[in-house]
């Protein structure tokens, strides 16, 4: 079990504990995280699971391919340097504490 | 209270013909939502439960065990049912199946075993999905479709170009116009198809993939209007005014042509709308649909509907095997499908949703940065 913070931009926090091998999009719908939808199960297809990774973890998160690359261009939020979509990150022990923010759409 | 025929709680259709056929992702993971969450949401849920009869008048509906629910306000998302052969054509041998649930899955998943002859009826898209997983898996696969090309009613000749050699590339047996009289068994189970031309093609297994249907017979019987699904409008009513509907079952009006989509995006965002309209907010259906699909390594998604179009340009990426095909009317974009190609599905989304129309020209030329159209650059 690994576990995780969501910071909801402008509201709460939500902690959890995570199953590894999860990704964090499936963690995200687990503990009920508003604004992730992750509309198309996690293949790249939707963009309904970004979020922004605190930048000191950003590198533990692994590198984003070009596929990932393409589909940030279409967030509701614009994307920043430190952006993900949630579901192409698994969850391991190396990301016990790892903090993620979810962007509110307008 | 939410009530399902099928045993589970909802749950993701798409990787049916994909990963969890391949044997890559288990059922437990399609689940949308923890059954507990709908609890925990003040949902009450039943499952395998399937309803029988509406009393409009009573505001009730019946179940097959004859179970009396009470309603206020009712939302049919009934879905669609994959269309069978019948059993004149041989629909129900042994060896013959559909899929569209987790235990139609659950009866294919065991028996593509390597070296099987599998036969697909139909080159839409749950047809072209199991033709792949099945190469992959090792079965000889044969794929009929009787239209003069795959995909013919979704997509233009382009895309049912790429798909054809893809498909023919990984070994499949791709035939178009070709139609099938009835499928021939022995003690029951399938052994062969025998084609209108009097041709006879062995199979140990056939998949019927010859499009769905939608759910419509419950709300037909009581007495809502229907036309190739349960007629909606723009704020997901039917025509009596305590039901609502969403989702693959419905049908409604988009640029003066009346649309079925079969689509999670369709299903999300019309289920969505109901529930704000219930909620009493103001709105209306304008999402601009989506989809996607994967055969192979080859990554399918669509954005927008092409119904109606003039035209087609396509967009080389420069990448191999990677190209998007652009529909027109006239000068007005209305959709695109892009071929491992997201960058122009993710920016063609955003450029279709912001109403602008850039010109063929522009599309056609991979020197062209979609992105300057989208976003405006930053100094
Ligand atoms: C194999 C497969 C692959 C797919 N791939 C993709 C894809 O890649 N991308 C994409 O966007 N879409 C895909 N789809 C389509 C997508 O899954 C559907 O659009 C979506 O499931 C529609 O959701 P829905 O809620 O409208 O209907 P459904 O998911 O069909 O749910 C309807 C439910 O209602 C139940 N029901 C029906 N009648 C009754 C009754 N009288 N009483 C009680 N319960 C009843 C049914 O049993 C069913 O469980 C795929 C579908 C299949 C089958
Ligand atoms: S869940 Fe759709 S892109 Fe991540």
């Amino acid at each position: 079990m690994t576990r995780i913070t969501w910071k909801i931009e402008g509201d709460r926090d939500i902690s959890g504990e995570v199953e590894d091998g999860l990704n964090l999009m499936e963690a995200a719908i687990a503990h009920d995280v508003p604004y992730i939808y992750g509309e198309c199960g996690g293949c790249l297809s939707c963009a309904t699971c970004h979020v922004f990774v605190e930048p000191e973890w950003l590198e533990m998160t692994g590198p984003v391919d070009d596929v990932e690359d393409a589909m940030l261009e279409m967030t509701d939020v614009e994307r920043r340097k430190t952006s993900r979509l949630s579901c192409q990150v698994e969850v391991s022990p190396e990301l016990d504490g790892l903090v993620l923010h979810v962007p509110i759409p307008e | 209270m939410l009530v399902g025929e099928e045993p589970y709680a909802p749950y993701q259709r798409p990787p049916l013909s994909k990963d969890c056929l391949l044997g890559k992702l288990e059922p437990d993971r399609l689940l949308i939502r923890d059954p507990q969450w709908y609890a925990e949401q003040g949902v009450t849920t039943r499952f395998s439960t399937r309803i029988r009869e509406i009393r409009t008048s009573r505001r009730q509906v019946i179940s097959d065990q004859g179970d009396i629910l009470e309603y206020s306000k009712l939302v049919l998302c009934t879905g669609a049912g994959a269309r069978t052969l019948p059993e004149r054509m041989g629909g129900d041998l042994d060896g013959v199946f559909t899929l569209r649930t987790i235990a139609d899955m659950q009866r294919l998943r065991p028996v593509l075993q390597p070296g099987r002859r599998l036969l697909i009826l139909g080159g839409g898209y749950i047809g072209l999905e199991v033709a792949a997983v099945a190469r992959q898996l090792g079965l000889e696969v044969t794929l009929l479709e009787m239209a003069d090309r795959i995909l013919q009613r979704v997509a233009d000749r382009e895309t049912s170009g790429f798909f054809r050699d893809l498909h023919r590339e990984h070994g499949v047996v791709l035939r178009e116009s070709t139609r099938v009289a009835r499928l021939a068994g022995v003690d029951g189970r399938v052994r062969a198809a025998e084609l209108e031309s009097g041709e006879r093609i062995d199979a140990d297994l056939v998949l019927v993939g010859i499009g769905s249907q939608p759910n419509t017979a419950l709300a037909e019987s009581a007495g809502l209007e229907c036309d190739n699904g349960i007629a909606v409008t723009e704020t997901g009513r039917t025509s009596d005014p305590d039901i609502y509907a969403a989702g693959d079952c419905t049908s409604f009006v988009r640029n003066g042509v009346r649309v079925r989509l079969e689509s999670v995006q369709n299903a999300a965002d019309q289920g969505d709308l109901v529930a704000r309209v219930l909620g009493g907010e103001e709105t209306a259906y304008t999402a601009v649909p989506w989809f996607w699909s994967e055969q192979y390594d080859c990554r399918l998604q669509i954005v927008g509907l092409n119904h109606g179009h003039t035209h087609t340009v396509l967009r080389r990426s420069g990448k191999d095997r990677s190209q998007s095909v652009w529909y027109y009317a006239d000068d007005r974009l209305l959709a695109i499908d892009a071929m491992n190609d997201t960058r122009s599905f993710a920016l063609g989304r955003r450029i279709i949703e912001m109403g602008k129309h850039p010109s063929p020209e522009q599309v056609a030329d991979p020197e062209v940065d979609l992105k300057a159209l989208v976003r405006p650059p930053k100094r």
